[in-house]
């Protein structure tokens, strides 16, 4: 899932400072299970909002609402009525969330209320980390399931680097050295003969480094 | 602020400690300010953020949050979870200019009555010393039933 962190309070007072009408966005899906921008999350960000700005002597007029999934016209069509009588809206989906809202509705500013951060899992509760970064060519099949590409930091193909201890990584002495982890998974699995092979430079051109990507699939086109 | 101004506080008592810490302090005859309102909670750790920050809009001067000791939880950690997450509100709470001192958590036993009464004549002159809250509205208590 996509996983996204609140902005400091400060910070989402100062975006909204100059409106007395805002309506404050939460997402059910991805930003709801990483605690950041479902409706509960929106709703204690508002009253902290509200708390701010009446004690700064200019109330706000606050509404709140979360809909299902912001990345989606389907669902974004229910803020219509909510966002006319808003000046303002405040996002607390992803980034794709803040401008699928802002397409929707082109006269009205549209402000993230999240930093979003990476593509990761739940690892225990309240504790999530990053797995995918979306480079358009997966390798996993020749890691044993763990990528290199984001979860070792020189992003070695043909590691571990010489810097690496029995376990961790040297660049952050608390994240898994993601080489020991792919040794010991293809070990588990009887699959220590891939580490004989050399790994080509990876094809980058799938990545982002070209400006944002588009997937058109026609047999799903209608 | 008027001269007769008395701060109005709120205390969140874990029926397991602190409610019953309360009501040994009313039976030995202990005397503690007028100016807290009891609100019976299952646990602390049933205490939402919400709650404290709805109170707090709506005027509140000062929250005190009351639960078992520390390892003493009826249900193991509810204590814990509500001290990460009044340590979270009070940042929130230093951070929109409510002042951080207006919300305290204390840890107590439900023998420990002369604690609750001397936590709660605590956070009575903490908040007396620091003011109304600067969110606080007469029309808004009224509406809420405070006097």
């Amino acid at each position: 899932m996509i996983v996204a962190s609140p902005k400091p309070i400060t910070e989402l007072k100062n975006l909204i400072a100059r409106h007395g009408k805002v309506l404050f966005v939460g997402c059910g899906t991805c930003v709801t299970v990483c605690l950041a921008g479902g409706e509960r999350e929106v709703g204690i960000a508002a009253y902290a909002i509200r708390m701010a700005r009446k004690i700064e002597g200019k109330p706000l007029e606050l509404t709140q609402i979360a809909i299902e999934r912001q990345c989606e016209n389907e669902f974004i069509k229910d803020l219509a009525e909510p966002a006319a009588k808003a000046e303002a809206i405040v996002s607390f989906g992803c980034g794709a969330g803040v401008q699928a809202i802002a397409e929707r509705f082109p006269g009205k500013p549209v402000y993230p209320g999240l930093n979003t951060q990476f593509l990761g899992i739940l690892e225990e509760q309240a504790v999530w980390t990053e797995k995918c970064l979306g480079c358009g060519d997966c390798m996993l099949a020749e890691f044993g399931g763990i990528c290199p590409v984001t979860r070792c930091a020189k992003r070695m193909l043909n590691g571990p680097c010489g810097g690496s201890t029995e376990t961790h990584c040297e660049v952050d002495a608390d994240r898994p050295c993601a080489w020991q982890l792919i040794y010991t998974r293809l070990k588990g699995i009887g699959q220590l003969d891939r580490l004989d092979e050399i790994v080509p430079p990876k094809d980058w051109s799938t990545s982002w480094h070209a400006g944002a990507r588009k997937i058109v699939r026609q047999e799903h086109r209608v | 602020m008027t001269s007769n101004w008395e701060p109005r506080i709120i205390a969140f008592c874990c029926n397991y400690c602190a409610y019953a810490a309360a009501d040994l302090a009313g039976s030995k005859r202990m005397q503690y300010p007028a100016n807290v309102r009891i609100i019976h909670s299952p646990c602390t750790g049933k205490i939402e953020m919400e709650h404290i920050l709805e109170a707090f809009e709506k005027g509140i001067d000062g929250i005190l949050v009351a639960g078992c000791l520390e390892g003493g939880c009826h249900f193991l950690e509810g204590n814990l979870r509500a001290r990460k997450r009044t340590d979270r509100i009070r940042a929130m709470l230093d951070e929109i200019g409510v002042g951080a001192e207006r919300l305290l958590m204390v840890n107590l036993s439900a023998a420990m009555a002369p604690t609750f009464v001397e936590r709660v004549n605590q956070i009575v002159e903490k908040v007396r010393a620091l003011g109304p809250s600067p969110l606080h509205s007469s029309k808004q208590m009224e509406s809420v039933g405070m006097p």
